[in-house]
Parts: C-alpha cells; sequence; structure tokens
C-alpha cells in the first residue's frame, strides 16, 4: 500500500521536515497543531492542518485519542510520528494500527523489545554484539547485584530496569558505597516506576558516543555509516558529526557490521539508530541502545551519504523495499550539525522564548538549516528549546569546521538569545578541532569558559 | 491596603506543588514573606520557583495549577 495522505504527529523542525520529504513524494500532509502552534511553520507548509488540543504536549501532541481522532477525521492513511512524543511508544504505534493506518516506524512489538533496556541487551549479546559488562538480566535483589558488581569491578551504574533518559541511575566508585546506595535504588524503582528491578553496568570512564545510523525493510538492513556525539551538555547532544574523526576503518567495518547484525536479528523495518560507546584507548565498542526512530542529527549522515532518510523511511512504511544496497552507500567528507537552541549560555542556558523580530538564515555552499522559524515568529514556551539545526559540509573536518564557523556568523535571531555564541567558541577551541574529547569533555569546558560565551 | 499581586517572571505552566504528590507550596490565607516561592513555572522543560517581592496574606490564586501563564502574569493576590 502507497501513502497517499500522511499525518504529522510532532511539531517544531522535525515537522516541518517530514512535510518536505512527503511533498517531495508526491503525498497530501496534514499537521496537528495545539492552541500554541496556529502560526507554525509546519501549519503553513502542510497541505492540511488540525487542531487537536491545549498548548500542553499532555493536552496534544501526547494525546492519543486526539490524534487518532484527527488522522481519521482527516482520512490519513498513515502517522510519521517524529522523534521525542509518541515516536518510541509502542502503544501509539499498536494504536494506529488497529485504527487501520500506517505506523512510520517499527512495529509496536520491535519498539517494545528495544526499548527495553533489558531485553534489548539480550537482543544484542544474541547478535554478538559486544554490550557494557554488567548484569545479564534484570536484577531482583541486592545479593545478586553484589555478585555482578564484584565481578565487572568499579565504578558501576545501578540503574532501574524500568527508568530511561537519565533517570533511575546511580554511579558508585567501590563496595561501600554500593552496599550504601543499592537498597535505597531498588526502593527508588520501586516508587518510581512501580518496578524494583534493578541492572548493573560497568562505568566506561572515557568514552565517545557513536551511533550507527540503519535503514531496514523488515527483510534487508543496509547501514549509513556511523555518527559522532561525545558533546554532551547534561546528557543531551549539542554537536554532532559524521564520520566519527577518531575511528581506525577497521574498528568503523566492524562496528557498522554489528549494528547491522542487531537490526537484522530483529527483522528491523524503518530508519533505527544503534548506539555505542566507544573506548579509543582500547578500541572496544559496547552496545547502550537502540532508538527506533529517526533521530535529530539524521541529517549528518544524510549529507555524507547523499541520502535522503527521512524519505526511505516513508518510502518502506509505504510498502517498497529498499532502494540501496550496502555498496551503493559511498560515505564523502564530512558533516557537522549544531543545535540552535532558544537558551541563553550567557546564563547557564536559561531556557529564552521570544519574538523572532529578523532571521537571516545562513546559507550558500554545504550550508543547511534545518528550522521552524521565520521573521516575526512567537517561540512557544511549552516545548523543548530546539530552534533548528545547522548543518555543514564539505571535503573533510577541518574544512567542515572553517565552513561552519562562516554560517554561525550568517546567523542573525534578533530578539531571542541562542546557542550560536557556544558553537562559535568551540568551534575555535583546539581540542574540539584535533577531535580530542569524550562525552564528559563538554561539562568541563562549560566550567572553565563560561566568560566566552556571552554574545 | 491595596492588594499586592505576584506575576510569573517567565512564560510556560504554573504549578503549585513542587512535584505532583506534594503539597502545594501556599494556600489562600497562608502567609508569604519576601523571597517565599509560591510555586513553580515550566518553560521549555525547565522548572523555575516563582518568588514573592512582596509579604502579606494570600488571598487568591489568579491563575489554576497546570495553567499556561504569560511572562507578567498576576498570579497570586496578596492582602496586607
Amino acid at each position: 500500500m502507497t501513502i497517499r495522505r500522511l499525518l504529522i504527529a510532532n511539531r517544531g523542525e522535525i515537522a516541518v521536515r517530514i512535510i518536505r520529504a512527503a511533498q517531495e513524494l508526491g503525498i497530501h500532509t496534514i499537521q496537528v497543531f495545539s492552541d500554541a502552534d496556529a502560526n507554525s511553520l509546519a501549519v503553513k507548509l502542510a497541505d492540511e492542518a488540525v487542531n487537536i488540543g491545549g498548548a500542553q504536549a499532555s493536552k496534544s501532541y501526547l494525546n492519543v485519542s486526539a490524534i487518532i481522532e484527527a488522522a481519521k477525521s482527516t482520512k490519513a492513511d498513515a502517522v510519521h510520528p517524529g522523534y521525542g512524543f509518541f515516536s518510541e511508544n509502542a502503544d501509539f504505534a499498536d494504536a494506529v494500527v488497529a485504527a487501520g493506518m500506517i505506523f512510520v516506524g517499527p512495529s509496536g512489538d520491535t519498539i517494545r523489545l528495544m526499548g527495553d533496556k533489558v531485553s534489548a541487551r539480550q537482543v544484542a549479546e544474541k547478535a554478538g554484539v559486544p554490550t557494557v559488562p554488567g548484569s545479564d538480566g534484570r536484577i531482583e535483589n541486592i545479593e545478586e547485584a553484589r555478585a555482578v558488581a564484584d565481578k565487572t569491578g568499579f565504578p558501576v551504574m545501578i540503574k532501574a530496569a524500568a527508568g530511561g533518559g537519565g533517570r533511575g541511575i546511580r554511579i558508585v566508585a567501590d563496595m561501600a558505597e554500593f552496599e550504601h546506595q543499592a537498597p535505597q535504588a531498588k526502593a527508588e524503582a520501586e516508587a518510581a516506576f512501580g518496578d524494583g528491578g534493578l541492572y548493573i553496568e560497568k562505568v566506561i570512564e572515557s568514552a565517545r558516543h557513536i551511533e550507527v545510523q540503519v535503514l531496514g525493510d523488515g527483510e534487508n538492513v543496509i547501514h549509513c555509516y556511523e555518527r559522532e556525539c561525545s558533546l554532551q551538555r547534561r546528557r543531551q547532544k549539542v554537536w554532532e558529526e559524521a564520520p566519527a574523526a577518531v575511528l581506525p576503518a577497521n574498528v568503523r567495518d566492524k562496528l557498522c557490521q554489528a549494528a547491522v547484525a542487531l537490526a537484522v536479528s530483529v527483522n528491523y523495518k524503518g530508519a533505527g539508530t544503534v548506539e555505542f560507546l566507544y573506548d579509543d584507548m582500547t578500541q572496544d565498542f559496547h552496545f547502550i541502545e537502540m532508538n527506533t526512530r529517526i533521530q535529530v542529527e539524521h541529517p549528518v549522515s544524510e549529507l555524507i551519504c547523499g541520502i535522503d532518510l527521512v524519505r526511505e523511511m516513508i518510502r518502506i512504511a509505504g510498502g517498497e523495499p529498499l532502494r540501496y544496497a550496502q555498496q551503493d552507500i559511498v560515505p564523502r567528507g564530512h558533516a557537522i550539525e549544531v543545535r540552535i537552541n532558544a537558551e541563553d549560555p550567557a546564563k547557564d542556558f536559561m531556557p529564552f522564548p521570544g519574538v523572532v523580530s529578523e532571521l537571516i538564515a545562513p546559507g550558500g555552499p554545504g550550508v543547511r538549516f534545518d528550522t521552524m522559524l521565520y521573521a516575526g515568529y512567537a517561540i512557544p514556551p511549552f516545548y523543548d528549546s530546539l530552534l533548528g539545526k545547522l548543518i555543514v559540509w564539505d571535503e573533510d573536518r577541518n574544512g567542515a569546521i572553517i565552513r561552519l564557523q562562516r554560517a554561525l556568523n550568517e546567523l542573525k535571531t534578533e530578539g531571542v538569545k541562542t546557542t550560536k555564541s557556544l558553537f562559535i567558541a568551540l568551534a575555535a577551541d583546539e581540542d574540539v578541532r584535533n577531535a580530542r574529547f569524550d562525552t564528559r569533555w563538554l561539562e568541563g569546558w562549560l566550567e572553565k569558559n563560561k566568560a566566552k560565551l556571552g554574545e | 491596603m491595596a492588594n499586592k499581586q505576584v506575576l510569573s517572571p517567565l512564560p510556560g505552566t504554573f504549578y503549585r506543588k513542587p512535584t505532583p504528590d506534594d503539597p502545594a507550596y501556599k494556600s489562600e490565607g497562608d502567609s508569604v514573606a519576601v523571597g517565599d516561592v509560591i510555586g513553580l513555572v515550566e518553560v521549555m522543560k525547565s522548572f523555575h520557583e516563582v518568588k514573592s517581592d512582596a509579604a502579606g496574606t494570600v488571598s487568591s490564586f489568579l491563575v489554576e495549577n497546570e495553567d499556561a501563564v504569560m511572562a507578567g502574569q498576576p498570579i497570586v493576590e496578596l492582602s496586607d
């Protein structure tokens, strides 16, 4: 079945991105919107738009029945969830299918399987993909947890099996601390998630975050190489690039093969990302999780591979087989994405909603700006702070950084503070220029360089 | 004496409690000192305390828990 009418169950820049891909495929686009988003760029660009409720996400973008009702009333035949909101919600995927429509993404069962940390880890191990040393499955009691921690060595992370998004995690340095923290972790997991199941993972002290983009049609899976997203603040990625500068060719091959093996083992359908921690001293990589959706940073892979991932995931959802074999994906050059957020870097990244009185969008060779902004747009305070993604491509990493600096200097968003000044400082930093960082580097750098971030 | 109002410093969603399971920061009839927290405003997924810049007794809340608020919107009315 080919998709003819696609409902976009999301907002912001990703809604705009999906509308563009769908319109190029000749698909009629239907944008849902909350009371706060009536004037959004996505609403202006879509062929049709439907109000689904109040400003707060819980009343609109996280209201299953309102979205399904909107899809039915507009005769949509498919729903694209974007990222965030319902993109990794198995029950939502099932509800879309139960209402007789296509969910653009993997099945509810695949989302469920990969969304549970313990079952995802088991899938990885079964597929021969290295995981972070730790417990084999969920652990119900403290004695078992102690035995695992003793075996993997410290420091270890105690995680709630039902947790997620950085919640329910404790890091302990030695056995004495472990004895103190483990019972608390269990009690807290029971209280917060109604599930006292824990699992234990060794902490990799200096790790880089490297992830592999995969694309599957339910039978075949290809990869679109890797992205490095080590520059993070409070576990949120701020700067992503492809390829990963430090990866030796033989390790890159192994890493990408591991991601494909994992996706093949679950008959993966759609676009997905397999995330790893990489230790560049030992060249070991460890599976951490799989995201069963399109990701914010997908454009860097698109730019080096020359393929439109959002368009492909819509084609696959519509029933087409993969249009590419692995050898068709030939990476070229280097791409970098930075997240332009409505935050004031000079004031500890305080959110800065407001009206963009004037906008100059960067452009020119090798520059792409995926954004929800337009001049006069009032940024609502109810959602996350991402305004757009500035993505650059050039023949090599050094060239890409120079191009990034040029593009950042072009960007003007009068009336609101953004993270632009952070990226101007980072692009000039020696460690960044030499790709010398791990997932903790940026937090330390911010402590030392706060003064550089005033605009 | 004239009534005083505490204004929301930010646009977003107003909460009267620190978490859904906790009691409200302040209720009608409670006395408020300068600097007391009277609620939270969630803006772009981060939470900010609303502190009173006046002292008095809460005569009424002008917005409900979880209401959308604008920057500068009166949240609570205090009487002497």
